[in-house]
């Protein structure tokens, strides 16, 4: 793959999710869009990956880019399908993975079980000792460390980690141990325990670095093939692989720094709702995903989303490298709804999942659940169900409703399914309202992007719940994330640790690492073979009361604050997320942070719905009518989205469909549309 | 008023989304370490009438469960009969004494009313762990206080907060009384700041679903949580159930102190009679009435967690009042062990008692220690003072779905332990190691989790240990067969000598110097089902990990392992078939 070719202005995004494969195919010369959904080959995704490039008659070789988004990584630890991979760590701590920090799953209930990433034989022990301070105290014992790695080796491991206490503090020998595992097993899938996060705390670091390594053969494997089978067919450029910052790496490097793809698909349709938000005018974006088993939420402020340091993929899995904070929350379309001892409605946590999944699928659920109840209810067009390869009629649903659910609540069985859809509707708008919190953030401050397959049947109920305004439909909500992987940028992100008083910080010191960190960022940046129309820098900091533990992110205007602008910034951010002012304590500067990105150049998503299907009247875009429940039946009228009218204003209730899912728009809200094709709903009393 | 379902299931969540948030902002403002990474704290909405629970946090510390229905109650029946003062809006009170309804004195509670219409419609209340309170030990963890004086400042309810701002005379004998006290206003105006968030949120649900619907809900509720405890407690064929357990020593007296627990189910309620108990000890670990009856609760929460925490889920479990047991502390017994061991050696006999009738939801006995060990001293060369807590984990008990998991937090907690990284920046001390404490975990079908294994150096100066942990003598009991998980070990090398302390898991300012070393192994926890009956594969699979011995399969297990660590399966047979008969 080289740069010589000419550049025939043709981007393909593209994203692998546990069910599907979704392709963005962007033409900007001819302005044209083409998409293709096709399902995912789970034993080899890279078939599914060019599968849906001739789904969509994409000229392999023709092509400028290609961004993938996938979820080999993220898979791989939750199934724990990860290769043979040992540890070499400091005498007395080959424990940590195991132990992890004293917890368990749940509040409530003793029960529970983890499985480390590495098993207990396969974690050894080597004398070596640095303090806190990066002292040795106990040299690198060299011929236990050969040892070891033979050890190793003779077990047929593929990866190898080590990491050693106090590393971050001085890595010297880590580096050594690594000189010395490289010379006797030469091998790229050798991960350092500072190389990736250089931050105390040896859980923290070991776990990060222990999914480093165990996913890197893997998807080295899989990015090589998928290169492979691309070249073949006379792609010439370079292929991009999407990070769980929302910024893209090639995929000649990505393996190196493995963890960082976890989370690649959800982050990369955070991407494109940041994108589009900012494209739209509303920058500020609580992203709602709903699908068939979770919802993800995440928190975009300034087109910019949150990005965490600290994500704990599922329990004692906590992968400390920077990744857009994306939260799995409450209910998806499969939760479970049900009566409990107490005589209450329940909806979830249980969910009927994929197999057999809720009754509508026809495979086999008995169970009803909020996907049955939008179809029960008319939201939801009761026609695909005959679509879908099945027996399951809308009266089988509306037995099992009024059995399960009506009888016990003395209600009918739409009144139950109603009720379903309330309770679910409460629970994710206090879900989203939590993370929202947690993030230091109103919720009524920002507009709800819905999108994933079921994200628009439910947005208006949870916007209002939340006292959010506003909803921002997207034109394809279905695709958003391999939408993400064609607009993304590149992007590095930064950290350095500073900890002091504010009035104790060399700021002129501070001035040089932002400096440091651009130039560095920059630098990386001009190393890619992508063109990039402007680089951003996003500097801030991370600042606290002394004493405190948690930290404030403060954005900063530039990369040269002065102390009393850092004082100011901080106290009127504290003030604004926790109502108090703490004249009587100083505050510190703990963390250093800069995001460096190179924005590549505009895409237009108007041309996301071909303007050519677009009819001149809402009359004509009208498919029909159905009765749906809004407190009782209301013959509701039903649109293709793509026929809409450019200028079109609806007025709720109405329906509007489209290939990849179905829009709710509620009794006195409105909807309309802009430049690009989003739909704006503004909620019945908003301003 | 009757509600639909709907909308009472709405209220609910709505309630319990104030607690929750309540909770959040609590830690995220919080400077204290305990509070803000450990979440030892707990928010809450109580009665008007009687400080009844109506919602609790989710993310609460448990130990909390239940406890400031006490507190509140006392409270208002304090300002009822004039011993405390009406308060006017704005007002919010503070309260830690022990026997008016709370823990030990560090957990400082605040409780606000929510008015309408200049009416109390209900009150807010959060528990906060301070990390000083005044006493003989920074910290307050005296394992060998004989009366509550020695144990720290003890605060009736008095308003702290007066029509919103900070009296500055209450404050200013607080601080004088309490250790590093330039820090705790961040605390104070987190623990009030939560109780204003409460008061934000409960009134915009209050403004739109009205206040007559939303009183109505709750009595509603109450009587539905407790049908939905009822439904479980039918679930336990009528008869009793017995358990004992046993802490350790008071701290003072090195004897243990006896816990009886008879559980007679009717079908329709549990009634817990503690009957035959331990007299009130010399030493502080004793319980007052509120923790007491809050372990039950607790023990409850975790067998069924669904029930959500409310008065009413309370109402179906009958706790006969253990007077003249340790287990009802009267002033000025000293008490600063009650919330943490004590609390959970009741929930363990409650486990214990419940397991034979519950077998597929209860758990065999897990570890149940929080392994407070505080190490407070000074660098002279480098002119500075220390106080380093070391909590730990253990095992927890196996049960009907698979083994226990190792080095989990304590029953009553959910706090993470900090990183030894973390210690050894902060405090003059070095790891030797942080291990799973092999051969630990009690033997069953489904064994106990392992316990913690760690030793720890002075490496300056001169420093003191103390220790508050406890299962020293008996370890967490096994279950339906199981064997108990092993004990808790502590051994301290001074001068090169070893030695473990008298009272085995408790022990006050044992003295060091640099170069001095504590070891620790925590307890394992319970197996589960007769370990003969394990399959050997992974009996196998437990010795080729280093967990257990060869030696520990064939005794504990009756598994004879042949090369490489696969099981002989002839002679396995036949040492199982030699112990049944």
């Amino acid at each position: 793959m080289t740069e010589t070719a000419a550049s025939s202005g043709i981007v393909a995004g593209i994203d692998v999710g546990g069910t599907f494969t979704d392709l963005v195919l962007y033409d900007s010369r001819a302005g044209a869009v083409r998409l293709a959904k096709v399902p995912t080959t789970l034993d080899n995704q890279s078939t599914g990956v060019v599968g849906a490039l001739d789904a969509a008659g994409a000229e392999i070789a023709a092509l400028d880019l290609i961004v993938h988004g996938t979820t080999t990584t993220t898979n791989a630890v939750l199934e724990r399908a990860l290769c043979k991979t040992g540890l070499i760590t400091t005498m007395g701590f080959r424990d940590v993975l195991e132990l992890g920090r004293r917890t368990r799953p749940q509040a409530y209930g003793l029960k529970g079980s983890f499985r480390p990433l590495i098993p207990r034989d396969l974690r050894l022990e080597i004398p070596e000792r640095m303090d806190a301070s990066g002292a040795e105290l106990v040299a690198l014992d060299e011929p236990a460390l050969r040892d070891a790695i033979e050890r190793l080796k003779a077990e047929g491991c593929e990866a190898l980690v080590i990491h050693f206490l106090h590393a971050y503090a001085n890595p010297a020998h880590e580096l050594r141990a690594g000189e010395i595992a490289a010379e006797l097993w030469p091998n790229e899938n050798i991960t350092l325990g500072h190389a990736l996060l250089s931050e105390s705390r040896e859980f923290e670091r070991g776990v990060t670095a222990a999914v480093n390594a165990s996913v890197q053969p893997l998807l080295r494997r899989y990015v090589e093939r998928l290169a492979d089978r691309l070249v073949a067919r006379g792609y010439r450029h370079e292929l991009l692989v999407m990070n769980g910052n929302g910024g893209m790496v090639s995929a000649r490097i990505v393996a190196k720094e493995a963890a960082k793809t976890v989370m690649s698909g959800p982050a990369s349709g955070v991407m494109a709702a940041a994108y589009t938000g900012r494209r739209a005018g509303i920058p500020d974006l609580l992203t709602y995903d709903m699908g068939g088993t979770s919802t993800d939420v995440a928190l975009i402020r300034g087109a910019e989303p949150a990005v965490s340091h600290e994500i704990e993929i599922e329990y004692a899995m906590p992968i400390h490298v920077p990744m857009v904070d994306v939260r799995t929350v409450g209910a998806g379309g499969g939760s479970i709804a049900r009566v409990n001892a107490a005589g209450l409605l329940q909806v979830g946590p249980e969910s009927a999942g994929s197999t057999p999944g809720p009754i509508c699928y026809g495979r086999g659920g008995t169970r009803p659940t909020i996907s049955d109840a939008n179809l029960l209810l008319g939201r939801m067009n009761p026609e695909k169900l005959n679509a879908a390869s099945s027996q399951v009629s809308l009266d089988t649903i509306r037995t099992i409703f009024a059995a399960d659910l009506g009888v016990p609540l003395g209600v009918t069985a739409e009144d139950a399914a109603a009720a379903v859809l309330r309770i679910a509707t409460a629970k994710m708008a206090d879900a989203v309202r939590m993370v929202s919190i947690s993030l230091g953030e109103d919720p009524r401050d920002f507009a709800l992007f819905a999108f994933g397959g079921a994200g628009p049947l439910h947005a208006s109920a949870i916007a209002r719940e939340l006292g959010v305004p506003r909803v921002l439909v997207p034109a394809r909500p279905g695709i958003t994330n391999a939408l993400g992987c064609v607009v993304a940028d590149l992007r590095h992100d930064f950290v350095n640790t500073v900890n002091k008083p504010l009035d104790l910080v060399d700021i002129e010191a501070l001035h040089a690492v932002f400096a440091r960190q651009i130039e560095t960022g920059t630098a990386a940046i001009a190393a890619e073979a992508v063109e990039v129309e402007e680089i951003r820098v996003i500097p801030s900091v991370d600042m606290q009361f002394i004493g405190q533990t948690h930290l404030l992110r403060v954005p900063l205007p530039g990369p040269t604050p002065t102390r009393e602008e850092l004082r100011a910034l901080f106290e009127a951010a504290y003030f604004r997320r926790f109502q108090v002012e703490l004249p009587e304590i100083r505050p510190a500067l703990v963390n250093v942070n800069t995001s460096v990105i190179g924005r590549r150049s505009e895409i237009d998503l108007g041309l996301l719905i071909d303007a050519a299907g677009r009819r001149a009247t809402l009359a004509e875009a009208q498919t029909g009518s159905r009765p749906v429940w809004f407190d009782g039946w209301v013959e509701t009228p039903v649109y293709w989205r793509d026929h809409l009218p450019a200028t079109a204003v609806i007025a709720g209730p109405a329906i509007i469909e489209q290939m990849d899912t179905t829009i709710v728009l509620e009794p006195g809200d409105s909807a309309a549309q802009d430049h690009d094709g989003n739909i704006l709903i503004t909620l019945k009393g908003a301003a | 008023m009757t509600l639909d379902p709907i909308t009472l299931s709405v209220i609910q969540s709505g309630l319990q989304q104030v607690c929750d948030e309540m909770d959040l902002s609590f830690s995220r403002a919080a400077f204290s370490p305990v509070i803000a990474e450990a979440n030892d704290r707990s928010d809450g909405i109580y009665s008007a009438e009687d400080g009844s629970l109506i919602a609790q946090g989710s993310q609460g510390l448990p130990v909390f469960v239940g406890t400031m229905q006490y507190s509140t109650r006392t409270l208002i029946e304090w300002i009822a009969d004039g011993r405390a003062i009406a308060p006017k809006p704005g007002d919010i009170y503070i309260v830690n004494d022990p026997y008016l309804g709370g823990t030990h004195l560090m957990d400082v509670r605040f409780a606000m009313p929510v008015w309408r219409d200049g009416k109390i419609f209900c009150w807010l209340s959060n528990t906060g762990h301070w990390p000083d309170t005044g006493g003989a030990v920074p910290g307050g963890f005296s394992a060998s206080a004989t009366a509550v004086e020695q144990e720290g400042l003890r605060l009736p309810p008095v308003r702290l907060f007066k029509e919103g701002k900070l009296d500055p005379e209450i404050y200013g004998i607080i601080c004088s009384n309490i250790r590093v006290a330039d820090q705790r206003i961040g605390d104070v105006k987190a623990q009030a700041a939560a109780l204003y968030v409460g008061e934000s949120r409960l009134t915009r649900l209050l403004d739109r679903y009205g206040d007559d619907t939303v009183r109505a809900a709750i009595a509603e509720l109450r009587v539905r949580a407790a049908e939905q405890m009822r439904a479980g407690i039918r679930e336990i064929a009528p008869g009793t159930y017995a358990a004992t357990a046993y802490v350790d020593s008071d701290g003072v007296v090195n004897e243990p102190l006896e816990i009886r627990l008879t559980i007679t189910a009717t079908g329709e309620k549990l009634i817990f009679d503690f009957a035959g108990s331990s007299a009130p000890c010399a030493g502080p670990m004793n319980s007052v009435l509120a923790t007491t009856l809050s372990s039950v609760y607790l023990a409850m929460r975790h067998i069924f967690p669904d029930v959500p925490i409310s008065a009413g889920a309370f109402e179906p479990l009958e706790i006969i009042r253990p007077t003249g047991t340790f287990l009802d502390a009267q002033y000025p017994r000293p008490v600063s062990g009650c919330a943490a061991e004590v609390s959970q050696r009741i929930a363990e006999a409650v486990f214990a008692a419940l397991v034979e009738a519950l077998p597929e939801r209860v758990t065999a006995s897990p570890a149940g220690s929080s392994g407070n060990f505080a190490l407070g001293g000074s660098v002279p060369e480098e002119g500075r003072n220390f106080v380093m807590y070391q909590i730990s984990g253990g095992g927890y008990g196996g049960w009907s779905g698979g083994d226990g998991i190792s080095n989990g937090c304590s029953t009553i907690g959910i706090s993470k332990a900090p990183p030894v990284e973390i210690m050894e920046q902060a405090y003059p001390v070095l790891y030797h190691r942080y291990a799973l404490r092999e051969g630990s975990g009690g033997a069953g079908r489904h064994r106990g989790g392992f316990g913690l294994d760690y030793e720890v150096e002075l490496r300056k100066g001169t420093a003191r240990a103390s220790f508050v942990m406890d299962h020293g003598r008996f370890g967490p009991q096994g279950a339906l067969g199981g064997r108990d998980g092993m004990v808790n070990h502590v051994t301290v090398t001074r001068g090169g000598e070893t030695f473990t302390p008298e009272h085995l898991s408790k022990a006050q300012d044992i003295p060091l110097t640099a170069g001095d070393r504590v070891r620790v192994g925590t307890p394992g926890g319970g197996g589960y089902g007769d370990p003969f009956t394990r399959p050997p594969e992974l009996v196998a699979e437990d010795v080729r990990l280093g967990r257990y011995s060869a030696e520990e399969a064939r005794a504990l297990f009756g598994v004879a392992l042949g090369a490489g660590c696969v099981p002989d399966i002839v002679a396995t047979e036949a040492l199982r078939a030699a112990r049944r008969f």
